[in-house]
């Protein structure tokens, strides 16, 4: 089976603390940790796995620059066999729409029977998947749990659904699904597995390259543009317990006393 | 001026809580808007859904077809295209199946897509102005979405006041759902497993997060959860890394609990896992991380390293004993 797996660099949200930019139109990026969305560590370990049951190759994919490199050396790292990057100064401010304009010209340039993509990211819209599904026309599920190959014509999935439920559908190949984290378990990478992908070749194709209209994609054609980011007003939050570590300790127990936390 | 929409999810013959909710928020948009409502479906749940949701909008559009008995987001999704006009400003749940169809059906329609908006700030000339939230919550955004050929926005479950007058004494039409074949089939729903322990009945529960870092440390969250006679509970990211069993996350992936104390460890507070947090319970965060929006949540914050708290805690609890 011959897999594409679209991946994404972001801000590492469980090394940083996001903070709004002086000027309120970014983040704060100075001193930010990025790496691989979460979410498309899953989907690609869930790729390979599925190659090393039914053969074929793992395809990674970015939309970005020379840094949105080291996301794929290290999807690579895991097991994916080519990484493309996707880079032109057209695609800069492109919404999601626009991302998935762009990664349909990809798809095409390929023989793919599966696209997958993380089911979200923290910085984005949990919408890229469906987009590009609906572009070439292919079926789509989200949010993912679940793939078992029933045979080169269909897939038996699982999607998360409320309460802890999962949702059983047939989908027919090829598809796009976006996966959920908990999939799998997502192997570690090492200094050495990047290391030992540090030279392959990383083909880099624009707007031209892929056939990608550059009307339809980057700010121009945005449909959807942000304009700032802002802290909201809050309201008072919680009362937070001043004092030494003793103190707060001390306090806790008389309020979970009091409030029948305490058994 | 654009015509409004929401789809009205429902199950069981009943429609979901959004119902009340996207009415509000579309009013936000436009004050003025006559707002449709949209339920798909089959049979006598789907009658009895639409009269309900009558009494909430002007009009309700009834979908009626057998291929929707189950809402299938890409069967769903084609019985939309064949109804809805081009310039539509369809709303619908940032839940899972707002999350499966709504991407797509923009495509369709060929109009702007806004996901999980918490608030809309009205329209100026073809661009309705909103606010949604990034990382978890830690930042808002303003965005502007061009409706001007329409748009597919699905709107976060409870930020919205719901209207529950129900004074609307709407009409209910019959639509018809054109040719919905999809290339993807339901199958069945598969129930959550049920765990040793039922975290639904807990009175005081632990909740552990991300911030336990290691599977190693929640052998302390349990000592604490034992001190205080307490259950232990967790968010997403501990059973994404199966530390714990499914039947012990809470959130709306997980599962609603109504404690009358919450003591929620290293937890962001993401608004999945807070949204699966009902019945008012005392809410205690403990993060070391101040701006986490666990503390706009909570009733009391501590804002310390839980793997430095948690064992201070237990100490004190059982030397109080």
């Amino acid at each position: 089976m011959e897999i594409l797996v679209c991946v994404k660099r972001v801000p590492d949200t469980s090394e940083n603390e996001i903070e709004v930019g002086s000027d309120g139109t970014d983040i704060e990026r100075d001193d930010l940790v990025y790496s691989v969305n979460e979410w498309d560590n899953y989907a690609v370990e869930e790729a390979i796995q599925i190659k090393d049951r039914v053969g074929g190759s793992v395809t990674v994919v970015t939309v970005g620059d020379d840094e949105s490199e080291e996301v794929l050396r290290r999807e690579m790292a895991m097991g994916a066999d080519n990484g493309i990057l996707l880079e032109d100064d057209a695609f800069e401010g492109s919404d999601g729409k626009g991302m998935a304009a762009i990664l349909k010209g990809a798809v095409e340039k390929g023989n793919y029977d599966l696209i997958l993509t993380g089911a979200q990211a923290d910085d984005g819209a949990a919408q890229v998947g469906g987009m590009l599904a609906a572009m070439l026309d292919l079926p789509y599920a989200a949010l993912v749990n679940h793939i078992e190959i029933q045979d080169d014509k269909k897939l038996k999935i699982g999607r998360e659904i409320e309460g802890g439920n999962q949702e059983m559908n047939e989908i027919e190949l090829p598809c796009v699904l976006s996966i959920q984290t908990g999939i799998n378990e997502p192997r570690y990478v090492g200094i050495r597995g990047i290391r030992k992908v540090a030279s392959v070749e990383i083909p880099t194709y624009g707007a031209s390259d892929l056939g990608v209209d550059t009307g339809a994609v980057g700010e121009g054609a945005a449909k959807v543009k942000r304009l700032d980011y802002f802290v909201p007003e809050m309201g008072d939050g919680a009362e937070m317990l001043e004092g030494s570590t003793e103190e707060k300790v001390a306090k806790l127990i008389e309020l979970l006393k009091a409030k029948g936390g305490m058994k | 001026m654009a015509q409004f929409f929401a789809y009205i999810p429902h199950k069981n013959g009943v429609a979901d809580d959004s119902a009340l909710e996207l009415i509000v928020a579309a009013k936000k948009i436009d004050p003025s808007a006559s707002v449709t409502a949209i339920v798909t479906g089959s049979g006598g749940d789907l009658d009895k859904v639409a009269d309900e949701v009558a009494a909430s909008y002007p009009e309700v559009w009834k979908i009626s077809n057998d291929a929707l008995s189950y809402p299938n987001a890409e069967v769903v999704r084609k019985a939309l295209i064949n109804s809805l006009p081009a310039d539509a400003v369809l709303l619908l749940p940032h839940d899972t199946f707002g999350m499966d169809l709504g991407p797509g059906l923009s495509i369709k329609l060929d109009s702007a897509y806004v996901a999980d908006v918490v608030d809309f700030e009205g329209v100026e000339g073809s661009d309705i102005k909103i606010i949604r939230q990034e990382f978890s919550g830690q930042v808002s955004t303003h965005v502007k979405c061009d409706m001007s050929s329409g748009a597919v926005i699905t709107v976060r479950p409870g930020v919205f006041q719901p209207d529950e007058s129900k004074s609307a004494g709407g009409s209910v039409v019959d639509k018809d759902a054109g040719d919905v074949s999809a290339k993807r089939k339901y199958l069945e729903v598969v129930a959550a497993e049920v765990g040793d322990v039922d975290i639904t009945k807990s009175e005081v529960l632990v909740s552990v997060g991300r911030g336990i870092e290691d599977q190693d440390n929640l052998e302390m969250v349990f000592e604490l959860a034992e001190a205080m006679g307490a259950d232990v509970s967790c968010s997403r990211p501990i059973v994404d890394a199966k530390w714990l069993e499914k039947s012990r996350q809470v959130g709306t992936s997980g599962l609603t609990v109504k404690p009358k104390v919450y003591l929620a460890l290293g937890i962001s507070g993401s608004f999945q896992h807070m949204g699966g947090v009902k019945g008012n319970p005392f809410i205690v965060a403990i993060n070391k991380n101040p701006k986490a929006p666990v503390f706009q949540l909570a009733d009391v914050g501590v804002e310390e390293d839980i793997l430095e708290f948690i064992p201070e805690l237990t100490e004190a609890i059982n030397e109080a004993k």
